[in-house]
């Protein structure tokens, strides 16, 4: 579905990607782990549009989506889902959920899938009208994933989904992430709670200082012994 | 039991109709860990938002050391050694790493402003020292590589490393960290903790907001639960991770893994 | 590096009249010099704090008020038969005492804008700059009102044992503005290089940090507005002593408009920018006049300005001196990526 080749990135003068090859195929979850720096959130911002590669390509579902624009990304079918809690602080809770919508029009659908987001974080429902600035860290991160499913993506990319999350919300993400693999949507996931992603991902891909060093199924990366040391904490 | 340095007395917060605190009510004593957690939104920010003047208490009051603190600004809190960091990530942006450590080293360059101005000995050797303190701050947090670098430029996590080292700078003796660890992997964790365990072997007491519960379980002397703003639970962490209404309300069922 | 870049710039400063004897332009240089020094004032404010004082050019006509009236001397009745009566003290006194009142009125403002809170700052100073040209307008006895104050004495120097000099000719008041302006680069460049101008960094950069790590917000910039507006004070004395004639329109708000785009154009936060802004845009109206008509000057005035910014948004100092490599070495910049969110994007 999505193949990267020799992707490299770059802000002013500091290579943060020097070629990275991975490939997402349709309906699977795809973990991407590595260190503070190693690139993670580089490579989904690339994917996204919102910083271009200075050399190597991107192929999504047969089209050459290299350098193309965020917006263009956006409607062939990839959310991005950022880090670090991003909400439009003025608006309220309902107002950023719909505006995650903003390219659809099946207005009746769009109204189901809030309360769907609603009913798996009842949090939010209970702060529709607040403003999302003063929501709670956790409350924004929801808020940050309920609306990235809103546009109903083909590709969604979360970037450390459960950071800041109560222990039993961040098992009722991962329960949604696995959910919507499982509808068949494709997910890209940057986790640092490793052995999470690792347990529950398809494929997995480990990036250290802007290069892919390992791949392989989950299973196999958590019994081996660099990632054990280096990411799992023993 | 350790002397008490901060007391939270019956503090009660209010957002027109929320209640975010009501009849907060605990201690911590000198040299503790005490964790303070609870489920999203409970209220543990808005704790620290009190405790550190940026909020104005409905009700109640905050002690430490024997100071009321109701009233006084932030910076008068942090004059006192009350330190703390924040949730969002929180840098200087267009300064350099090393520049955002000296520019919270603030409290440690207090000099006449004639002295700094002519550079004279006192304010040289002053400003050698905060020099020498950033680079072993840095050194420290392990990010020496970046030390040139905008702090604007950093990965999300070597932000948070930023973050906690202005508070050290600050030369806190007791600190509020809100979720120091959140967007570090288990193993950057584990070295955080030593980090941690250090700071308050050096006499620095400490007061913890994380949702990493392995961390939390590990390090704390005592935890505070928090729900809707109330306090549900307060104790060891033994005790804690075994409260049934803890597992409810908070951790869930993973928790037995924690 | 830059420091030699200053040495050579203050040395290229000190050697103008070397070779430029044309009274006209020296005129214009010593005009563009006092009013650099006031741009450099302005600039602490405005790019060391982020405070814009749109009123700022009131410390620098109270410094010429204080100084002017300091070495004439004045009669005024209060109340009754109650006159308060000043004798004329040497135009130096009237210098220093220019510095301190205009500090003070620095420290009164800032107290009163920013213990309220950053944003009322420029409200503040608008309207104390309004207040202070009425007074000078209505208070007739004191000022003369719109009949200005005339026969300023020049400024005298005592030279221990080579008696008084008084500083009369153009080429004399050059190098007292030169001597001026160094003075204030160097103590703003300390100033900005102190523990006390990482707090103003810190401040404007992020506040809810800064006080979090005890940096005091009202000190911190009512120090950098009682800095600024005595070197404004001191600009003022300057002019006073050199026009030897102020009426209440120095208070004019284009004068302050003018600090301002001297400081944009050259870049504030930086410490050259108010010099190199202040050259050419001190310098331009002089080559200007003799080629064109008012409008037409006025004109290529705003257009020249719009050209710089277009070209150097930062302005042109913060802008060029990385390519000449000018500017302390800085690794990694932050590259601005515009993090979008979904619906953001759409
Ligand atoms: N806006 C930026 N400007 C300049 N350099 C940047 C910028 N963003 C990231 N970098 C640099 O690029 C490298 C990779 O950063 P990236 O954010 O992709 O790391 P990451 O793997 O997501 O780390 P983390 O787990 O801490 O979020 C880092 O060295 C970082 O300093
Ligand atoms: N200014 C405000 N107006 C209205 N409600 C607010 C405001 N600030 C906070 N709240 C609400 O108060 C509650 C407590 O927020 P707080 O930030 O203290 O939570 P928290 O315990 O730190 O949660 P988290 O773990 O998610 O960070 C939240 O539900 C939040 O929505
Ligand atoms: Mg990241
Ligand atoms: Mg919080």
């Amino acid at each position: 579905m999505l193949e990267i080749r020799d992707m490299v990135c770059a802000y002013g003068q500091v290579t943060a990607l020097k070629g990275v090859t991975l490939s997402v195929k349709a309906g699977q979850l795809v973990a991407l782990i590595g260190a503070n720096g190693a690139g993670k959130s580089t490579t989904l911002r690339a994917i996204s549009g919102l910083v271009p590669p200075r050399s190597g390509s991107m192929i999504f579902e047969g089209e050459d989506i290299t350098g193309a624009s965020p917006q263009r990304v956006l409607t062939r079918g990839i959310a991005h889902c950022p880090e670090g809690r991003r909400v439009f602080p003025h608006m309220t809770v309902a107002e950023n959920l719909d505006m995650g919508a903003y390219l659809r029009s099946d207005t009746s659908a769009i109204a189901t899938d809030r309360d769907r987001i609603y009913g798996e974080f009842p949090r939010l429902a209970d702060r529709k009208k607040q403003a999302a600035g003063t929501l709670s860290g956790g409350e924004q991160q929801m808020l940050a994933i309920g609306r990235a499913l809103m546009s109903r993506p083909r590709l969604v990319m979360f970037d450390e989904p459960s950071l800041g999350l109560a222990p039993n919300i961040v098992e009722r993400t991962f329960a949604i992430i696995r959910a919507i693999r499982d509808a068949g949507t494709t997910v890209l996931l940057v986790e640092q709670n490793a052995f999470a992603a690792l347990e529950m991902c398809d494929h997995a891909y480990l990036l250290e200082a802007g290069r892919v060093v390992l791949s392989g199924a989950g299973a196999d990366l958590i019994e081996n012994e660099h990632v054990r040391r280096a990411y799992l904490g023993g | 039991m350790a002397e008490t340095v901060l007391s939270i007395e019956h503090v009660g917060v209010q957002f027109g109709g929320l209640v975010a605190l009501s009849d907060l009510d605990f201690t911590v004593g000198e040299g503790q860990i005490v964790s303070l957690i609870g489920p999203n939104g409970a209220g543990k920010t808005t704790a620290f938002n009190v405790m550190t003047g940026f909020l104005d208490p409905t009700e109640g009051m905050v002690k430490y050391r024997g100071a009321v603190l109701n009233g006084l600004k932030p910076h008068e809190i942090a004059d006192l050694g009350l330190i703390r960091t924040f949730q969002r990530t929180s840098v200087f942006p267009r300064d350099t790493v090393f520049d955002n450590v000296l520019i919270g080293l603030h409290r440690q360059g207090k000099l006449g402003l004639v002295e700094a101005i002519l550079g004279l000995p006192r304010a040289r050797a002053s400003e050698r020292a905060q020099r020498e303190r950033a680079a072993e701050l840095v050194r420290w947090i392990g990010l020496e590589a970046r030390a040139n670098d905008l702090a604007g430029s950093l990965s999300y996590g070597e932000q948070r490393l930023v973050g906690v080292a202005l508070a050290l700078a600050a030369q806190p003796s007791m600190l509020l960290l809100d979720e120091p660890v959140s967007g570090m992997n288990a193993s950057e964790t584990h070295t955080f903790v030593q980090l941690i365990r250090n700071i308050r072997d050096r006499g620095v007491t400490i007061l913890l907001v994380e949702h990493d519960m392995p961390m939390v379980m590990s390090v704390s002397d005592r935890i505070v639960v928090l729900n809707y703003g109330r306090i549900i639970a307060a104790g060891a962490p033994e005790t804690i991770r075994n409260d049934p209404a803890v597992i409810e309300a908070y951790l869930g069922q993973g928790a037995k893994r924690a | 590096m830059n420091q030699i870049a200053t040495l050579i710039s203050l040395a290229v400063f000190a050697s103008v009249p070397l070779w430029l004897q044309d009274p006209y332009l020296l005129n214009a240089l010593i005009t563009t010099g006092i009013f650099i020094i006031g741009a450099m004032s302005l600039n602490l404010l405005l790019g060391f704090t982020g405070q814009l004082s749109l009123g700022h050019i009131a410390f620098f006509g109270i410094g010429a008020y204080v100084s002017a009236l300091t070495s004439l001397g004045f009669d005024v009745g209060i109340v009754g038969d109650f006159h308060i009566v000043h004798v004329p003290w040497p135009p130096i006194v009237g210098f220093v005492l220019a510095i301190v009142i205009s500090g003070f009125c620095g420290y009164l403002v800032g107290r009163l804008s920013f213990s309220v809170r950053g944003a009322y700052f420029v409200i503040v100073t608008i309207s104390f700059a309004e207040v202070v040209r009425l007074v000078a307008l209505n208070w007739v006895e004191l000022t003369q009102g719109p009949l200005a104050l005339t026969n300023i004495p020049s400024i005298t120097v005592g030279l221990p044992g080579l008696g008084y000099l008084v500083l009369k000719t153009k080429l004399q008041n050059y190098y007292l503005v030169l001597a001026v302006a160094a003075a204030a680069y160097f103590l703003i460049s300390r100033l900005v290089h102190s523990h006390f101008g990482r707090a103003m960094r810190g401040l404007m950069e992020n506040e809810t940090l800064a006080v979090a790590v005890g940096i005091d917000v009202t000190k911190t910039l009512t120090l950098a507005a009682v800095i600024s507006a005595g070197i404004a004070g001191a600009a003022g004395s300057l002019y006073a002593h050199y026009i030897r004639i102020i009426d209440p329109d120095v208070f004019a708000f284009i004068n302050t408009v003018t600090m301002v785009i001297m400081v944009v154009s050259g870049g504030k936060g930086s410490l050259a920018g108010p010099v190199v802004g202040g050259v050419i845009f001190g310098l331009l109206p002089v080559f200007l006049r003799p080629v064109m008509p008012p409008e037409a000057q006025w004109i290529t005035y705003g257009g020249v300005l719009i050209l710089i910014l277009f070209v150097l948004p930062k302005g042109i100092v913060p802008s060029l001196a990385p390519r000449l490599g000018l500017s302390r070495a800085k690794g990694n910049k932050a590259v601005k990526v515009t993090e979008r969110t979904a619906g953001e994007r759409a």
